[in-house]
This record gives C-alpha cells, structure tokens and sequence, in this order.
C-alpha cells in the first residue's frame, strides 16, 4: 500500500507523546507554530493520528485548521515544531515527496484542476505510481458518474461531481494518510451526506484520515477522535461525544 | 493575382516563425507565470551562435543544428529558470518585468562582446542553392517551405506534449492549480524547468530560421521578436491555436505591408514599425486575459519624511556644485547625464512606484521634450521648456487613454510598442506639415542642434553649470515626488496600486487618476530629454531609443522605484559608475554593457531596492545630531581643502566616499554606549526591533509572573 508504517491505535489522538507510543501513530504534530509573514497563526499545536482512525479538526473560522493542515501536507513549512509520518520526523518535507510516500491532500474548495478533462486529472494521480488504467478503475468503479464524463472539462462538472473527482483521488491513489479539508464547501446537503458515506467507506479500508469540516455533526458521526482548535492552540480533544458540549462553546466564543 | 500570391507566401513563412517563437513564450508563461521579454533574445543568441558553429568554424549543418537546438538552448533555459526565475516567486509584475527586461538587455550586451557588432555576417538561408519549387504562378523557396513545415511540426509536437504526456498535463496542472499539482505528486521545479528548456529551444529555432532573413545584428534581431508578442497576446497568452491564428494574422499583414504599402518618403519607417503598431491594435481590441495569480508582494516602500526630502534635495544640490567645481571639463561631460538622466528616471517613480503603471516610453516622452527644445529653445528661450513639459504631458495623457485598459505586462507592452513606433517611423520622418497650419520638422533625419538654455540673461553653457542647474531641477522635481507622495493625489495612486476595484466602490475617479499620473510622469521625463538636449547639444533619434531607454527603467527599479533615491540610484550608475569604471578598467571596459542586465536580474533577491539598503545603512548617522553635523562639517572642510588644491581629485572622492562610513561606525558605537538600560519602557519596540528582553522587562515593571510569549499555557 504505502511505506507508512502502521501500528495500533493508541486511545487519545491529542495526548501528549512522552508514553513513548509515537511510532502507533500515522501523523503527529508536536509544538507546531506557524505564522504568514509575520502574524502567528499557530501557537504550538500537538494532535495525533492514530494509524487506522478518522480524527476530526473542528474550530471556529481563523482558529488555524487550515494552516495545520497545510503543515501537515508539507504546504506550509512551521516556524517551530516537529511534523512526524510514522514516527519519522519529515520536517520541511516537500508536499511531492510526501504526496508520493502516500499522503494524500484533497484541499479547501474543489480539489481539481479545471481546465483539464476528467481523464487528465486523473492522469495526475498516477504519481504515486499507479497506473492510470487502476485508477480509472478504481475511480469508475466508486462514482460511475466520472466514468461518463471522462472527456468534459472537469470545470464544468457540477460542484458535486467535482468533488466526487477530488474525492477520487483519496480512493483511487490508496493513500495511507488522507488529510480533507471542508469537502462540504458550497455543496448540497445530501452530497455532503453521500460523500461522508465515501469516507466512512475509506477509514474502513484501514486508511487514517484527518478531517477539517464546518459541519460538526456530520464529520463527527465518521470520526474516532475529535480535536477542538481555537486561536491556533488545540483547546480540547478526545472522544466525539465528550466534546459534544464543548463544541458550541468554542464556535461561540464561550 | 501572383504578387498577392508571392506576398503571401513570404507573409506565412514570416508568420510560421513568429508562431514557434510565440509558442514558446506562451509556454513558460502558463506554466510559470512569467513573461519572458527575453524570449527575442534568446533566439538572438542562438541565431549567433548557430552562425559561430556553421558559418565561421563549418560545422555541418546538422551538427550545428542539433548542438545549438537540443543542447545549448535547452541548457541555457534551464540554467534561467534556475538562478533567475525560480526566486522570482511573491514579486510583484513589475520585478518580474525588470528582471526580465534585465535579462534581454544583458544577453544583447553579451553578443556585442563574443560578436563584434562592427563585423558583417552572411547568414546563408537553408538549401539557399537549390532551385525554389514552382507552386501556380509563383516559386516559395527551400528555406519557406521548411519554415512552415516545422512550425507545423511544432503546433503537433506541442499538442501532442501538453495533452497526451503527463509532463504535458503537469505543465497545464501547474497553470490552474500550482499548489493542487504538488499534492498530487508532480514536481513543480522539474515542471518549470523542462517549461523553460522547450521555450528557450522554440526561441532558438525562431532565431535561425528568422535570421537570414534579416541582417544580423544583436538590437534589432532581440526586438523583431515583438510580432511574435503580438501573435502571443492574440492567443491570450494560453491557447495555442489562437496563437497560431495570431502569429497568421501578424505575419501576413507584414508581409503584404511590404507588397502594397505606397512608395514615398513618410512610409518606409511604418513597415519597420508595423510589428509594434499591431502589437499595439492587438493589445487594445482583444480582451486582455486575467493575468496569471495574485500577486502577495515583498515590496514595501516607507513614506519619506519632510526632513529626509530636504536633506536629500539639499545633498544632491551640494553634489551638483561639487562636482561641477571639481571635476575637469571631459569628465564633466562624461558624468554630466547623471542629473538628466536622472529626472528621466525620477519620472518613473509617481508612475511606476506609487501607481504601479508600468510604462518603458519615459525615454521616448524625453526624445519629444527634446525636439521641442530644439525647435522651440532658439537662443535658449526658457519657454521652451513649459512647452515641452506640456506637449509632452499631453501626449502622455493621450497615450494613457488607450492604456487604462492596459495592466501590468501589457502596459509593459503596450507603451514598448509606443516607444518602437517613435522609434523606427514617427522620429525618422522627414518634414511634414499638419493641416498645412505647422511645419513639423522632428530630427530632420538625423540629428537637430539645442541650443543651451539662457535663464535670466545667464547661458547654461558649460558643462559646470550645466551641472548645478540639473542637479538642482532634479533637487526640486525629488521635492515634488515626495510632495506628491505624501499628499492626497499619492495616497489616492498608492490606492489604486493596491487595488482598482477597492477604489472604483469608493467612488475615486480611476480615469482621471491614470491620466493625471501619466501626463505628470511624461511631463517630467519631457523636461528631463528638453534639458538632456540642451546639455548634449545635438540630439538624434538614436539617444531615445527603447534599448537605451530600458537600462534606466531597469536600474531604478533595481535602485527602489518607489522613492527620488532610486532614480537617483539608477542615474548615477548608468551614467556615473558605469563610465567610471570603463576609465579605471579600460581593459574590461567593453564587458561592462552587461552590468545593467546583471543588477537588474538581481533585483529578484532584493525586491525592495538597493535604496533602501542603502538607507538602513546609514540611518544612524542621521539619528545621532553630533555625528551628522560632524560628518556635514568634515564634509565641507574636504571641500574646502580640494578648493584650495591642497589635494587632488582622486584623493578627495575617495576621502568623501570615507567619510559617511566612519560617521555610520561612529554613531553606532555612540548609541551603543548610551542605549544601555537607558531605554525608556515606552521606546522599547520602536527605534530597535522588540526582543525577548523587552517582554520580559514589561512583566518584571507590570507585576505580571513570567509568561511564554505567545501563551500555549493553556494546551
């Protein structure tokens, strides 16, 4: 599948790492900060993945849940702070290199390049060393709605399908981790609903996934663990349903 | 029926070549995001070096064509994108610009120094000795036909890279979603590399195709490649059939322009202009495309001070009357362009600086200013001037009209374009007259004699003082830059920079403000070329030129085009340092033309300015009231020793230049001692960067227990 390694899950994805259990986890950040220019972003975040486990990042707007995603995908080098895949520290990795060891990104917005057609895009998912043949297969198989428009400009695909194609890379490529960010963006409800079905379908097959998302109640039927980000620190994290209460106190500002 | 016929032979196969060469530049612009302004020049180099390889040591044909098309160009891009490009990221269009601009005019540079441009070099077409082939009623020769066949072959090859290799596909990833394509694992370097090797090899294709054709000369061949922009922005920068259909539509317009144009004295120099007059009606008709990303620039430009204006006007006024009392007569002749070239450059600054409107005609605008000087400044009339600077302004404001729908690189273009119509049709003109009211007689086909200027019954003619009155009219324009700066028209252009459509919804006239800027900017440099001309005496249409012009546009943005001291910068070492290094090193004097190129593709490490450097540096003599009198005071008594001949010239610039570097010592070592501990709480942060210690000083004095600087006590 991937060269991650995987090990079992260990029971809090935002506990510290001193137990010595790092290597069970996929991803770990520890004491990330970040900052655009010169304004902080984040101030030390520690959050776990653990191998096999669906965590969900939730936080109100500009709390930093994009920005520890982007660290995490290589996108955004950190200011301070390790970034561990697998135990191994990958600081200042580029987002390629991770991308092709089995990291898979699917960003805010529409995750699709769209001026080329649907075949191309996935055409450059191939990167990580698949075929293109697999990963029509693949890709065809979960949405068969791709598979007719393999020709069309994936711009004009409706925001549903478009999304179903960036989601298709998750599937498609086999990665070992998938980090998503707001895949509800401008979406219908009911797509939402049917692409979260997708994931939950994703974290059975064994792939740890890390999830930002608005919609709190539907990311947290998927997830194991939850985190809640406020001003760039992780406020709270456990279990979803002992951060339940919590969750409108931190989007309120409580 | 058989002349159309032949034209349009000549007229597809000038077309096939613009068509690969534009292909090329289309192709590094998608995938990186940069207009290559050199892409002429590449092709200019290659066109050289393919004759060096060919035609002077005899390779066959093949080798030669193999080694210049798939080595040494490809190389060549590479090592661009390399150690130019790839630091160009976060600029703003106009670093962009100069680095490229800087790039053309160092690579033309470098071929006058391999090429002796005084040696002629026959350049034989290919199969020049076989019969042309028969088609109907006329013949296309063996060199057109393979002309358009491999532009055919490019427009497959092309179409067949970008849409069925996945380097291809990468390429047009990159364009819609850089970010996106790295996340799926493409290697966006190697992406842009291979991007910067094909183009730089379509542009070397061009060139040896075109070069035959014309004669072989570094200028003109960088600069015939301004059709191939035409054909590019017709296929708006993206799509190659466009630019194929473009590269058609200008090539046949050429080449029936040189069928049916009329034969008489006012038209030859349009043919040679059409290119950029095409150019021009291209930019204007299509819609422009969005230009690629938004730019998050590096630049900052501070807000000058009252106090620091003053010093500056006054320090370049005292330079003027130095200079003029100390140096011998050539030498002032030699470095007198610093001032007027100078207010050239000072002209850019409003413009280029606080609107951010791009123009490389300032040089043309002083060209017109120094026409009217010639022929309105008979016996040096100062009225000459006023007229100049409003003819010219009102020409700048004409010109802004067609460019407010301009931005960025096709501004850039556009008013290129202008200045290569005045250039090569509007200045060669022989007498005309306009609606049989005026005679215009602009450079009377060669050159026209200024009068030097007579203000107040005084004649302004000898280099001297020459000298003090540039250096006090650029004192004074420096004045009103920053006037204008801090004032709100600078505010209302710095808005504007910023974002058009932020200033549309608050009600600024955006029109009135573009035209404003432009005909303040054209009227300076007008005043800029009237006094150049009265200082130079003799003036032609080769001092004006858009190659000459590029270097002052290039150095003072490299100097910080947002303040006087930039231009002043660009000024003095392309008319001050760059002379003076040619008389200490005659021996590398001919190596020198590509120094400008040189700090100008610097300029992508440094965005700010070397100006502003340049100020950090010296900040602290001005911070401490004793070391700056002191250095004021030993300043003027070096003067005054050089007045008395107790020393000689060299001597005194080298003790100048001196002084202000023990001064910034002196001050630093000054402040050192009193700034221990006796920082006030309320000054920590603000003339020294906010430390550690600060924080922990503003605990200890508010009670407040030790706390991490930016919290993370909670997590």
């Amino acid at each position: 599948m991937s060269n991650l390694s995987a090990v079992e899950p260990p029971d809090n994805p935002a506990r510290s790492n001193e137990t010595g259990h790092q290597d069970h986890n996929l991803l770990e950040l520890r004491g990330i900060r970040a900052a655009y220019e010169r304004i902080d972003v984040l101030f030390g975040v520690d959050l776990v993945v653990p191998e096999a486990s669906v965590v969900a990042l939730l936080g109100p707007n500009g709390a930093g849940k994009t920005t520890t995603l982007r660290v995490a995908a290589g996108l955004h080098v950190p200011s301070a702070g390790d970034v561990l895949i697998a135990g191994r520290r990958v600081n200042g990795a580029k987002p390629e290199e991770l991308a092709r060891h089995g990291l898979c990104m699917i960003p805010e917005g529409r995750g699709i390049f769209p001026n080329l057609t649907v075949r191309e895009n996935l055409r450059m998912m191939t990167y990580v060393g698949r075929s293109l043949a697999e990963i029509e297969e693949i890709a065809y198989s979960r949405f068969p709605r791709l598979a007719e428009r393999r020709t069309q400009t994936a711009g004009t695909l409706s925001g549903g399908e478009q999304q179903m194609l960036a989601m298709a890379r998750g599937m498609a490529t086999e990665p070992a981790l998938l980090i998503l960010d707001e895949l509800s963006m401008g979406l219908a409800p009911i797509i939402v609903a049917e692409l979260y079905e997708m994931v939950a379908q994703v974290a059975r097959s064994g792939v740890s996934i890390l999830v930002v998302e608005q919609f709190a109640s539907t990311v947290l039927g998927v997830a194991d663990y939850a985190a809640i980000m406020v001003h760039g620190r992780i406020e709270r994290a456990g279990r979803p349903d002992e951060l339940a209460a919590d969750l409108s106190k931190a989007y309120l500002g409580g | 029926m058989d002349k159309f016929l032949t034209f349009t032979i000549v007229g597809l196969a000038t077309s096939a070549i613009y068509a690969v060469i534009a292909s090329g530049l289309v192709l590094t612009y998608t995938t990186t995001g940069i207009f290559n302004f050199a892409q002429g020049a590449i092709g200019m180099l290659a066109a050289f070096t393919y004759w060096q390889l060919r035609f002077s040591w005899g390779w066959p044909t093949p080798v030669a064509l193999i080694v210049v098309l798939f080595v040494l160009a490809p190389l060549f891009g590479i090592l661009i994108d390399r150690v130019i490009m790839r630091g160009l990221q976060d600029t703003s269009e106009t670093t962009k610009l100069v680095v490229s601009i800087s790039l053309l005019i160092g690579m033309i540079g470098l071929a006058q120094i391999i090429w002796d441009p005084n040696v002629s070099r026959p350049y034989a077409t290919f199969f020049a000795t076989s019969k042309p082939l028969a088609i109907g009623p006329t013949t296309i020769t063996w060199h057109q036909l393979i002309t358009i066949a491999v532009a055919i072959a490019v427009a497959i090859g092309l179409r067949f890279l970008l849409y069925a290799t996945r380097i291809g596909i990468a390429m047009r990833a990159a364009v819609d979603d850089r970010p996106l394509a790295t996340l799926n694992g493409a290697r966006p370097h190697r992406v842009s590399m291979f991007a910067w090797a094909i183009g730089s090899s379509l542009a070397a294709l061009g060139g040896i195709l075109i070069a035959p054709l014309v004669p072989l000369e570094a200028g003109t061949l960088s600069l015939l490649i301004i059709s191939a922009y035409a054909a590019a922005i017709f296929g708006r920068l993206r799509s190659f059939p466009l630019v194929f259909v473009g590269a058609i539509v200008v090539g046949c317009t050429e080449g029936y322009l040189s069928g049916y144009l009329p034969q008489n004295q006012y038209l030859p120099g349009l043919r040679l202009a059409s290119p950029a007059i095409l150019l021009f009606i291209v930019l204007l008709l299509l819609p422009n495309p969005r230009l690629r990303g938004r730019t998050r620039s590096r630049e900052f430009f501070p807000m000058p001070s009252r106090r620091g204006a003053l010093g500056f006007a006054a320090g370049v006024t005292a330079a003027g009357v130095v200079l003029a009392t100390t140096m011998s007569q050539p030498d002032l002749v030699t470095y007198g362009r610093v001032f007027s070239v100078g207010i050239i450059a000072l002209s850019l600054v409003p413009l280029v600086g606080f609107a951010g409107q791009v123009s490389l005609c300032q040089l043309s605008f002083a060209g017109i200013g120094a026409i009217v000087m010639a022929h309105l400044g008979h016996n040096g009339n100062p009225i000459a001037l006023v007229w100049a600077v409003l003819i010219t302004a009102a020409i700048g404001a004409v010109i802004a009209l067609p460019a407010l729908r301009l931005s960025g690189i096709y501004l850039a273009l556009g008013t290129a374009a202008f200045a290569i119509a005045l250039d090569r049709w509007i200045f060669t003109l022989p007498k005309f007259s306009v609606f049989g009211l005026f005679n215009i007689d602009l450079f009377q086909q060669g050159s026209v004699s200024v009068d030097p200027l007579r203000l107040f019954g005084f004649t302004f003619d000898t280099p001297g003082s020459q000298m003090v009155l540039l250096s006090s009219v650029f004192a004074l324009l420096s004045l009103l830059v920053v006037a204008i700066r801090r004032g709100r028209f600078g505010r209302r252009l710095l808005a504007m920079k910023d974002s058009e459509a932020a200033c549309a919804t608050l009600g600024l006239n955006l029109l009135g403000t573009k035209v404003t800027v432009f005909a303040l900017s054209a009227g300076m440099a007008g005043l800029g070329g009237a006094l150049l001309g009265s200082q130079l005496s003799s003036v032609s249409p080769q001092n004006f030129d858009l190659v000459t012009g590029l270097p002052i546009f290039a150095l003072a943005v490299v100097g910080g085009i947002g303040a006087a001291g930039g231009a002043l910068f660009g000024a003095v070492s392309l008319a001050g340092l760059l002379p003076l290094l040619a008389a200490l090193l005659p021996s590398v004097s001919q190596y020198l033309v590509i120094l400008p190129g040189l700090a100008g593709i610097g300029l992508g490490r440094n965005p700010n300015g070397a100006v502003h450097d340049l100020r950090e540096g010296f900040m602290p003599i001005a911070k401490s009231r004793i070391v700056l009198v002191a250095t004021v005071v030993v300043l003027a008594g070096l003067y005054a020793i050089r007045m008395l001949d107790a020393i000689d010239n060299w001597t005194y610039a080298l003790l100048t230049m001196t002084t202000p570097l023990v001064a910034v010592v002196a001050a630093t070592l000054l402040r050192r001692e009193r700034a221990d501990g006796v920082v006030p709480l309320e000054w920590r942060g603000v003339t020294e960067p906010w430390t550690d210690d600060d924080v922990r000083d503003l605990d200890r004095v508010l009670g407040l227990t030790e706390v991490e600087l930016h919290g993370a006590a909670r997590g």
